[in-house]
């Protein structure tokens, strides 16, 4: 379940990253790498589980669904906030320097 | 267990090469930028750049894989931080899941970036091609 949510997030940012004029600035292309990136690490690790549990593996409990659902969407809230901090560390459009340094009138 | 050390540890390698390469690509104007003086519509994209591609998903990987380590309480904020090592039987079975599952990720992760940058220089070798004929 973490797997299938690490991916469906992956594609939801591929699709926006590949529609959006601002992919750059917004830096949408480490969002889409990050989550790709530990789709492929969830991916072995289901190769890892499938080799132990055989058919088993696609048939878990209700209660290991629901837990993994909920680990799978605080990944990706884990992840949402990783590039917030970075895009709001690098602020290539400068609006975080822009706030800081700005005089007073 | 800790399988997220192993491409964390391939992430703080490339981002050494990445911090060298880019120096080195500073001091010597590569071929890429040569083409932007020549004012040519085509421009290679920096190894450099390439690299922190790869930067980018080993740390975000190994950052959220860590995450799902802490939820299941593999990975604890106190001494020594991975509750395998606080015995001798899981620390052997906690290295032989890095050597096994770790390696594989950090492999699969390089091999898919690698195909990633062989087709970003197939295309910019096309697009070069291209605007041979073009001229």
């Amino acid at each position: 379940m973490t797997l299938l949510t690490s991916i469906t997030a992956a594609v939801i940012c591929t699709i926006i990253w590949y529609r959006s004029e601002q992919r750059s600035e917004m830096k949408l292309g480490f969002l889409c790498l990050m989550f790709w990136s530990a789709s492929l690490m969830w991916l072995v690790d289901a190769f890892f589980e499938y080799a132990e549990l055989g058919a088993d593996y696609f048939a878990p409990e209700a209660a290991d669904m629901l837990n993994d659902l909920y680990l799978g969407l605080s990944v990706v809230a884990l992840g949402l906030i990783i590039w917030l901090v970075v895009l709001l560390i690098r602020d290539p459009k400068g609006i975080v320097r822009d706030t800081l340094f700005r005089k007073n009138q | 267990m800790a399988c997220f050390l192993v491409p964390t540890a391939e992430a703080v390698v490339t981002t050494i090469a990445t911090k060298v390469i880019e120096s080195k690509e500073k001091e010597n104007p590569s071929k890429a930028q040569a083409e932007e003086v020549q004012e040519l519509p085509v421009t290679k994209v920096p190894f450099s750049r390439k690299m922190k591609w790869l930067n980018s998903m080993l740390w975000g990987g190994s950052a959220l894989l860590a995450f799902e380590h802490v939820w299941h309480g593999e990975v604890v904020p106190f001494f020594p931080f991975l509750t395998a090592a606080e015995d001798p039987a899981s620390a052997a079975e906690m290295l032989h899941e890095m050597a096994t599952a770790g390696v594989l990720m950090a492999v699969l992760v390089t091999a898919v970036w690698g195909c990633i940058v062989a087709t970003v220089n197939f295309m910019e070798k096309r697009a070069a091609e291209g605007n041979t004929v073009k001229e």
